[in-house]
C-alpha cells in the first residue's frame, strides 16, 4: 500500500511535483504514466525518502519510507537501473544489499535465477552489462528483500519484448500473491500491458487517474465519417459526450448508438470500432498535450 | 502462471514480521559492508595492488642496494607505510565520492535512509582498512628484516620505539579520514584527489615563501605537524598543533560534507 498526498516539489519557481495525491492498492500493479520530465522520478525520490518534499507526505504501508527501521525488508526499490557501480560484479552488488539488509545468502542466488540472470553474466562486472541486463539486476535488487512493496522506476526501458513479457508475468504475480506494485513508463503500450491501475502525470500534476478498464472504457467508441461535424453534432443531440479530431471522432457510448446516430443525420460512416488501446493513447496523448499547453488548472479527470 | 515467486521463501504467501517489530539495520553490518564496498570494485582492488607492489618494490631496493645501516626493522617499516600513506587517503576517496559519482547512493540511501549512520560507516570502515593495511606493512618490515638479517647478514636490530608506532597509526588514520572528509565535501572523485593533494601542497609552498604564512603553518600545515607523529618525537606542542592544523584539513571538509551528504537529494 503506497499512499501519496499533495506531495509537491518545488525548485525555485520551477513545480516539478505538483500537490499529486494518489493511491496504489495491494493486490495491483499501478501504472505510472506520463512523458519524460512529468516528475514521475522525482516523486518516486520523494516517495523513497531520497528528495525532501516541498510539501505533502507520502506513507508506504502506512510509515514515511525514511522511518521504516530496514525499508527493503518491506519494500523494493529501483529507481535507476543504470546507477550501479561499474566496477562491481552483479552478484557482488546482491551480495552487498543481502549483507546489509541482512537476509540470508542464498537469496542471491534466488534473486538471480528470478530475473532470469545465469551464473555466468553474474560474475561479470557491470559495466559489460546491456541496459536490459541492468533492469534484470535492479529488479534482482529491490526483490532481495522479499518485499511486499515495489517501487520501479522505468523498468522496462532496454527490455526486449519477451523481456517485458517476462516482467508482466513477474509483476503479475507478484501482485496476485498481493504484492503492491507501483512502475513509472512513459511509454503508454509498456504500462497498458502491465497495470491494472493507472495514474497519468503530466507537467508535474495528475491528468487522471482509476483503473486500467474504467480509463480504457472512458475512451468510447471510435468512428470516422464522411462528415463528422455532422456526426459529432448528432451525438450531443444525443447527449453523448464527443472528442475528435481531423481523424475521426471519440464518442463515450457504445457503437450502435454511433451507427444509429450516423442513420439518422445519413451520414456515411467509413470506420466504426470500440476504441480499446489506441483510445487510452489518443488520451494519453491529448491529455498531456492539453496540460503542455494550458498552463492553467488541468482538466483533471478522475474516473476512479 | 509460472511460480515466477517461490512460495515457500516469499513472505508475500508467509506470516510477515510487523513493521514495528522489524529490528533495524545493526551498525555493525553497515561497517561491514562499507568495508567491503571500499575493496570490491576494480579500482579499489587495483588501488590495494599498486599499494602492495610500491611497498614491496622499495622493501626489494633496500634489500639489495640499501646501506647496511638502513637494514633495520624500522627503516623498512618506514618504506613499506609510506607508500599506504600517500594511497590510502584515494581508497578513503573514492569510497565517499562513489556514492555520488557512480550514483550508487540511489540504492545505498535507500536501504538505510538514516545518512548519518552510513557517514560514520564510512569512516570506521576507512579506520579500520587503514589498521589493516598498517599490519600488513609491519609484517611486511618484519620479513625484510629477517631476509636483511640472513641474507645481507646484519646485526638483528629490532628497536622500535612505542611512540613512532602510535605515531603511524594516529597519522594513516588522520590521511584517511582527510580523504573521506574531502570525498564527501566534494563528492566527484578527481577533484576530490587532486584537491587533497594539491591545496596541502600549495600551502606548504607558501608557507616557505612567507615567514608570517611560515609561523602559521607550524598550525596549519598538517604535512608539517605529522612529521614528528612519524618520527616517534611529539611533544605537548606538537599534540597541540596536530589538532589544530587537522582541524583546519578535516574538521572544515567533513563538516562541509557532512552537510551535503545528509542534505543533498539523491539523484
Amino acid at each position: 500500500m503506497i499512499a501519496v498526498e499533495n506531495l509537491t516539489k518545488r525548485y525555485g519557481t520551477f513545480t516539478a511535483v505538483d500537490a499529486i495525491t494518489f493511491e496504489a492498492r495491494p493486490g495491483s500493479v499501478t501504472g505510472f504514466l506520463g512523458p519524460n520530465g512529468a516528475g514521475k522520478s522525482t516523486a518516486m525520490r520523494m516517495m523513497t525518502g531520497l528528495t525532501p518534499p516541498t510539501s505533502g507526505r507520502s506513507t508506504i504501508l502506512g510509515h514515511p519510507y525514511a522511518s521504516l527501521p530496514n525499508p527493503a525488508r518491506h519494500v523494493g526499490v529501483m529507481l535507476d537501473a543504470t546507477a550501479q557501480h561499474p566496477g562491481r560484479t552483479g552478484r557482488e552488488v546482491l551480495h552487498l544489499i543481502g549483507m546489509q539488509i541482512g537476509v540470508p545468502k542464498a537469496r542471491v542466488e534466488g534473486a538471480l535465477q528470478l530475473v532470469g540472470l545465469t551464473d555466468e553474466e553474474s560474475k561479470r562486472r557491470v559495466r559489460n552489462y546491456s541496459l536490459g541486463m541492468r533492469q534484470r539486476l535492479g529488479l534482482a535488487g529491490a526483490l532481495m528483500g522479499d518485499p511486499q512493496v515495489l517501487v520501479l522506476d522505468e523498468p522496462a526501458n532496454g527490455l526486449d519484448p519477451q523481456g517485458i513479457h517476462w516482467m508482466r508475468q513477474l509483476l503479475r504475480a507478484y501482485a496476485d500473491q498481493g504484492g503492491t506494485v507501483l512502475l513509472s513508463s512513459h511509454l503508454l503500450h509498456e504500462v497498458q500491458i502491465i497495470a491494472d491501475d493507472l495514474v497519468m502525470i503530466g507537467r508535474g500534476r495528475i491528468v487522471a487517474q482509476g483503473s486500467k478498464a474504467d480509463l480504457l472504457g472512458a475512451a468510447g467508441t471510435r468512428a470516422n465519417s464522411v462528415d463528422n461535424a455532422v456526426l459529432a453534432a448528432a451525438l450531443r443531440a444525443r447527449g453523448v459526450e464527443v472528442a475528435g479530431d481531423r481523424t475521426g471522432v471519440i464518442a463515450k457510448t457504445d457503437a450502435e448508438n454511433v451507427g444509429r446516430a450516423a442513420l439518422e443525420a445519413g451520414v456515411v460512416l467509413t470506420e466504426l470500432r470500440t476504441s480499446g488501446a489506441e483510445g487510452l493513447e489518443e488520451m494519453f496523448l491529448a491529455l498531456t498535450a492539453a496540460d503542455a499547453r494550458d498552463s492553467g488548472p488541468a482538466a483533471a479527470k478522475d474516473a476512479a | 502462471m509460472t511460480a515466477v515467486l517461490d512460495p515457500t521463501t516469499s513472505h508475500l504467501t508467509h506470516e510477515r514480521t510487523a513493521i514495528e517489530q522489524t529490528p533495524g539495520i545493526p551498525f555493525a553490518r553497515l561497517v561491514r559492508v562499507e568495508l567491503r564496498k571500499m575493496v570490491d570494485t576494480r579500482a579499489g582492488r587495483w588501488m590495494l595492488i599498486v599499494m602492495s607492489a610500491v611497498s614491496l618494490l622499495v622493501v626489494l631496493v633496500n634489500l639489495i642496494w640499501g646501506d647496511r645501516e638502513s637494514l633495520n626493522f624500522s627503516s623498512f617499516v618506514a618504506l613499506t607505510t609510506f607508500p599506504l600513506i600517500v594511497l590510502l587517503p584515494i581508497v578513503g576517496i573514492m569510497a565517499a565520492t562513489a556514492e555520488w559519482s557512480q550514483r550508487t547512493g540511489l540504492v545505498t540511501f535507500t536501504l538505510e535512509p538514516r545518512r548519518v549512520r552510513v557517514l560514520l560507516a564510512k569512516n570506521l570502515a576507512g579506520i579500520i582498512l587503514g589498521l589493516v593495511v598498517i599490519a600488513a606493512a609491519f609484517a611486511a618490515a618484519a620479513l625484510a628484516t629477517l631476509i636483511a638479517i640472513t641474507v645481507r647478514d646484519v646485526p638483528a636490530d629490532w628497536s622500535m620505539t612505542w611512540q613512532s608506532v602510535i605515531g603511524i597509526l594516529v597519522g594513516m588514520t588522520i590521511y584517511v579520514i582527510q580523504g573521506l572528509a574531502f570525498g564527501f565535501a566534494l563528492l566527484i572523485t578527481p577533484l576530490a584527489i587532486v584537491a587533497s593533494i594539491l591545496l596541502p601542497t600549495i600551502w606548504s609552498i607558501a608557507s616557505s615563501i612567507s615567514a608570517r604564512l611560515d609561523t602559521a603553518g607550524a598550525w596549519l600545515d598538517l604535512n608539517r605537524t605529522v612529521e614528528p607523529l612519524f618520527s616517534g618525537t611529539m611533544s605537548g606542542e606538537n599534540w597541540a598543533q596536530l589538532g589544530t592544523s587537522s582541524l583546519a584539513w578535516i574538521g572544515i571538509p567533513m563538516a562541509i560534507g557532512a552537510w551535503r551528504v545528509l542534505t543533498r537529494e539523491v539523484k
